[in-house]
Formats: C-alpha cells, structure tokens, sequence
C-alpha cells in the first residue's frame, strides 16, 4: 500500500533576526491509508511546524516530502493551494468558520475552488451529504454563532471532507471544546476513520491522543517515540461512562 | 460559475456592512449624478442651439461685402456696397460644387394692404433661396426664373406678415403694396420661428432680386449672396474657390485686404457652441476629480475590509483558493461598489436634470454616450483603487492570516 504521508529527512529553518530556529530537524515518517495518528509535544516542539509542512502550508527547508504520491517540496503557490483543495480537509482548533455563512455556506466553499465544475445544485447536494455525515443535517441553515462549540466543530469537519481529500488534518480539534463535546468530536474522528479516511491529529492532550491508533511523540524537533496505542479508547464507551458518572452525581446529591 | 460565486460572495461582503458600503458608494454617486446632470442640462441647451443654426439653411455658404473706410472712421462687414449681381452669376457658373446661389437684397420697407400695414423686412432673392434654406411653403408657389427675368410683381410672404396684414388668415392672391409698387401674393412660407439671436424669421417678404434691385429698392448692389454647395465635405473647397474667384473680380492682391468676407453655417455654429464646449471640458474636468475622490475613499475601504477579513482570507486560502482567487474576490467587491455608486449616480444625475428641466423648462438630455463614458469610468476606477488592497490580500501568508486575531 503507498502511503499516504511519506517524509524523509524533513527540515525547517527560520530564519528570525539573528539566530535560526531549527524547528523540525530531520523527521522522517509514513502514514498510511486508514491511520489515526496523534502527533503530541509540549509547544516549542516542532509540531505546529510539522502541521503546517504536512498541510502544505509551508515548504520544508530540505528533505522531501511526497503526499498521496506527489512530491510536494517543489510546488509553487498555486499548486500548494490546488493540493490543499483536492488532497487536505483541515479542522482547526478555532473552528474557522465563516461568520454570517451558513453551515451549508461554509461547507460549500472548498468546492469553489476546486478545479473541476460542478453546478450549483451537485454543490449543494454534496454539502448536505457532508453534513448529515456528522449528524448536522438538520443545521444547514443556521449560522455559525446559532451553533454550539462542538456544532460548529462538526460543521467544520464537514467542510473538510467535502472535497474528499486523501488526509483529514486536525489542530487540537478539541482545545476550544468541554471534556464530553471532545468526546464526541473524537468520536466523530473514530467513525470517519472507521469508514477508511486517514487522520492526522495534532493534540497535546494526552487522553485524546489515546482515541487514535498511533501517537508520534516530539521534542526539539525530533521524533522521540513513535507507537501504536495500546488501551485504545471507544468515543460510545467513554460517554457512556461519562453519562452514568453524571447520572450517579445527580442520584447522590 | 467561479465568476458568480465570488459575485457572490463580494455582494454578501458588501451587505454585511451596509452603512460603510452607502457611505463610500456615496463619493462616486455625488461625482457621477453632478457630472451626469451637468452633461444633461448642457446637451440640452447645445441641441437646441445646434437645431435652430440647422434651421438657418443646408450646407449653406454666405458672402457679405467688406469693410468700409470712410475719412478714417472703418466702417463693420456689410456697410461696402462691393457685391454685385455679376459676382453672383459668375459663382453660379463657374464654380462645380455651387448647386444653388441666391443674391439677395434686403430693405425694411412699410407694406400695406388693405386697410392695414406693417414694417417688414423685403428680401430680393432668386427661386433658389426656399431649397437653400431648407424652407417649405404652406400654401402656394414660389416664383420661377421667367418671373425673376421680367421683374415680376410677386412676392412670397412670411407667417407673421400674414398674421399682421390678414387677421382672417387668407392672403393668398390678394395684393400688397410695397413702396409703392403692388404685388400679388403667390406663396405663403411655413412658421420657421427664431433665429439664434432670436429674431423672427417670419417677419418677411420674398419678391424676386429683379423686382427688388429695380422697382422696390433701386439699389446695384447686394447686401448677402447665399451659396448652397454640393455636400458638408465640399465646403471647404466652395469657401476657398468663392474668395479666389471674388479676389480676381474684384482686382485684389492675393493675401491682401479683402473687400467681402465668406461665412460658413459651420463658422456661425462655432461661435454659437463654444461656449458649450468650454463647459464641457469644464465638466469633464470636475468628473475626473469627482472619481479620483470616489476612488480613494473606496481604496481606503477595501484596504480596512482587507485588514479586518485576514482570517478569512486564511481560511479560504487554507481550503485551496489560489492568490489569484483571492485577488478577483477583492476586485470585483471594489468593482461591485463602484459600479453600483456609479449607476446610482446616472439615474439621480438624471433624475436631477429632468426635475430641473421640469421647474425651468429647459430642454435636457442625456446623450447615451455620457451613460457608457460614467460606466466605464466607474469601473476603471474600481479596479484601479481596488487593485492594491486585493493585491495585498493575495499575498498573505496562509499561516500569518490563520492565526490573525
């Protein structure tokens, strides 16, 4: 099987005032089709860096990296953004939505710039898809700030799957959100994983990376540990624990 | 269907603000209705000088007599008596592009008939002078060359001469006496109105230059001779060849004084439109500044409506939109504005010339080439003055304009 993600001997250098900032240094890695990779460090780590070159964000300063099979680290601009659009769907932290756009809006707008013409009723269609495929068909018309934090997570998710990219990639997807609403959006990582999509997660919580199948460990730009997760935790399972705790705490007080 | 989902998102953009979109729409409505409404009004008024100079007559060509010294005092053009009927008939047969050529010679004379009377104004012209002027009859005929060869004592007269001397309306065949020789009425003219300098051209008497310069006036002399020639492009030509002509009958120094001066329709016209032509380059003047105002206040605008959407920009970016995607969004909001202002600017610029017209009951109109010249305007300008901001958005960093607050 290719992989998905292949990076051999990737650096990047900043060059900021006077000094450099080595801030990957030599990472080499492969993800393949139907990972879940939790990539963790403390900050100053590398791994916003590492994000950013894995989403094609940013060009490394050497090595190479190939993506779904193309070779990324020589691509200008426009062919940076055309990967992004076909090959990426991003989650960040901050949802990023549109404001004053609807869900369906927003789930919409990658498929604006993609290069392939679709008329405007297949758009629509495939954003509603998108949608009901994290529960929030019912929501399509709401706005951003009529939706909940984990709501606007899941519109979110949704935009990043319109385009059917070969890589889902998260930034601490659940940093904005309340311990149970990062469950469910953890669970709604495990059941798009579930159905074959690759995730890449960036997360420095230590409980959350335990919901993927892998976590990659970095510290000074380099990969620490790299191992699968034992003890894997189900999304269903925890929030039904979460809900009896819950319900316990009610029947005491 | 890229083009008008980023129309798309450009008029969403511009309705989410909508105070700041009026308020900066605001400059190119204000340049674009004052020039539209000056324009307006000026056209107007310059069709209607240029209707009645069109009235004088068709490709029409005048010859007065020269200047005239007299002990030191130098009289103005026509006081010299330099003109002769043999000038006339020489124009007429020796030039190519002449079609038609009138001598005229004119008296103020009282006319009576009947029990009434009334000072008109007595033209001696030949059959031609109806055609040169462009001047239809309402009733009757004018007189032929037999009549102008025997000094006939027939007249063709104007409407307010009717009006005046035959309050029952019915004049023709009836008799008028002028300076004492009687003429019979074989034609009455069509109302031609004003001139340009407001005079009633009605007010007159055609009889044929025989009769005149023989019975009536008992001049020699001719005070105007009408040229007609052959096109508006021979023109230039006619003039040239009448003053060799005249200059070699009248023994001149070629280059020397001149003793007859020859107008044309069009110089007479160039006086008249001048001064609408310094408006207009006024007007001109004003839109320029009016649009460069309307621009920097939208520049201005899209550079705050850039600052404030960077994470927006990000966002968009981070999902695929190209630098060039971002660039054609921010055009064509800025285009939006300035296109929208711009049109609304049209319709009160003309909104505002009819109401004037309206309360003062000048002509206006608007010629559609100042619609297409404001549109285009508009649009220049919003490209122009929104090139840099967009410029500047499609050059953000993706990473940067992410993590913008």
């Amino acid at each position: 099987m290719n992989p998905v993600i292949k990076l051999e001997d990737i650096r990047k250098t900043y060059h900021t005032g006077e000094v450099d900032v080595h801030a990957v240094q030599g990472i080499s890695l492969q993800i393949l089709p139907g990972e879940f990779v939790a990539i963790m460090g403390a900050s100053g780590s590398g791994k916003s860096t590492l994000m950013n070159l894995i989403g094609c964000l940013d060009r490394p300063t050497s090595g190479r990296f190939d993506l779904d099979g193309i070779d990324i680290s020589t691509l200008d601009r426009n062919a940076l953004a055309d990967i992004r659009n076909q090959k990426i769907g991003f989650v960040f932290q901050g949802f990023n939505l549109l404001s004053r756009t609807s869900a369906l809006e927003n789930v919409e707008m990658p498929m604006l710039y993609s290069h392939q013409s679709r008329n405007a009723r297949a758009q629509r269609e495939r954003a509603q898809r998108a949608l009901e495929l994290v529960g929030l068909a019912q929501r399509a018309g709401h706005y951003p700030n009529q939706l909940s934090g984990g709501q606007q997570q899941r519109v979110a998710i949704a935009r990043a799957l319109v385009n059917q990219p070969a890589l889902l990639l998260a930034d601490e997807p659940t940093g904005n959100l309340d311990s149970q609403t990062s469950i469910e959006i953890m669970g709604v990582f495990q059941k798009l994983n579930d159905q074959g999509i690759t995730i890449v997660m960036v997360t420095h919580e230590l409980d959350i990376a335990r919901y993927t199948k892998r976590t990659v460990v970095l510290r000074d730009g380099k990969i620490v540990t790299d191992e699968p997760v034992n003890a894997r935790l189900r999304a269903e399972t925890e929030l039904r624990h979460l809900q009896e705790a819950q319900q316990a705490i009610k029947l005491t007080a | 269907m890229r083009i008008f989902a980023t129309l798309r998102i450009a008029l969403r953009a511009l309705r989410r603000n909508k105070m700041r979109t009026i308020l900066t729409m605001l400059g190119m409505i204000i340049g674009v209705g004052a020039v539209i409404a000056s324009v307006s009004i000026t056209s107007g008024a310059k069709q209607q000088v240029e209707n009645q100079i069109a009235s004088l007559g068709e490709n029409m060509l005048l010859i007065f007599p020269g200047s005239y010294s007299s002990s030191g005092a130098r009289l103005g053009w026509g006081n010299n008596h330099t003109l002769t009927l043999d000038d006339a008939l020489a124009i007429q047969t020796q030039l190519q592009g002449v079609t038609a050529v009138s001598p005229e010679n004119n008296t103020r004379v009282q006319i009576i008939a009947g029990n009434q009377n009334w000072n008109t104004r007595v033209q001696g012209e030949s059959p031609e002078y109806l055609q040169i002027r462009q001047w239809p009859l309402a009733e009757g005929e004018m007189f032929d060359d037999q009549q102008v060869r025997t000094a006939a004592k027939v007249c063709v007269v104007g409407q307010t001469d009717v009006k005046e001397l035959f309050p029952d309306g019915d004049a023709l065949g009836k008799l008028i006496n002028i300076s004492g020789v009687p003429c019979q009425i074989i034609g009455v003219l069509q109302p031609k109105g004003l001139s340009p300098e407001g005079q009633d051209q009605d007010d007159l008497v055609i009889v044929p230059y025989t009769t005149e310069l023989k019975r009536i006036n008992r001049e020699d002399w001719l005070d105007i001779i009408l040229v007609q020639a052959v096109s508006q492009a021979a023109m230039p030509i006619v003039q040239q060849e009448i003053t060799s002509l005249l200059i070699q009958r009248h023994h001149l120094k070629p280059g020397g004084e001149q003793d007859f001066i020859v107008r044309s329709q069009e110089d007479i016209a160039e006086a008249a439109t001048s001064t609408a032509r310094v408006m207009g380059f006024l007007l001109a003047g004003v839109a320029a500044v009016s649009l460069v105002v309307g621009g920097i206040g939208i520049m201005n605008i899209m550079l705050v409506s850039v600052t404030e959407r960077t994470r927006e920009i990000g966002i968009r970016m981070a999902v695929g939109a190209r630098g060039g995607d971002i660039l054609v969004q921010f055009l064509i909001e800025a285009v939006t504005l300035s296109l929208i202002g711009g049109g609304i600017g049209i319709a009160s610029g003309m909104g505002i010339s009819s109401f004037v017209s309206s309360l003062t009951h000048w002509p206006t109109f608007t010629p559609v080439m100042w619609i297409v010249i404001a549109s285009l305007s508009s649009a220049i300008v919003g490209i122009i003055s929104g090139f840099y901001p967009a410029w500047k958005a499609s050059n953000l960093d993706p990473i940067d304009a992410l993590r913008y607050e």
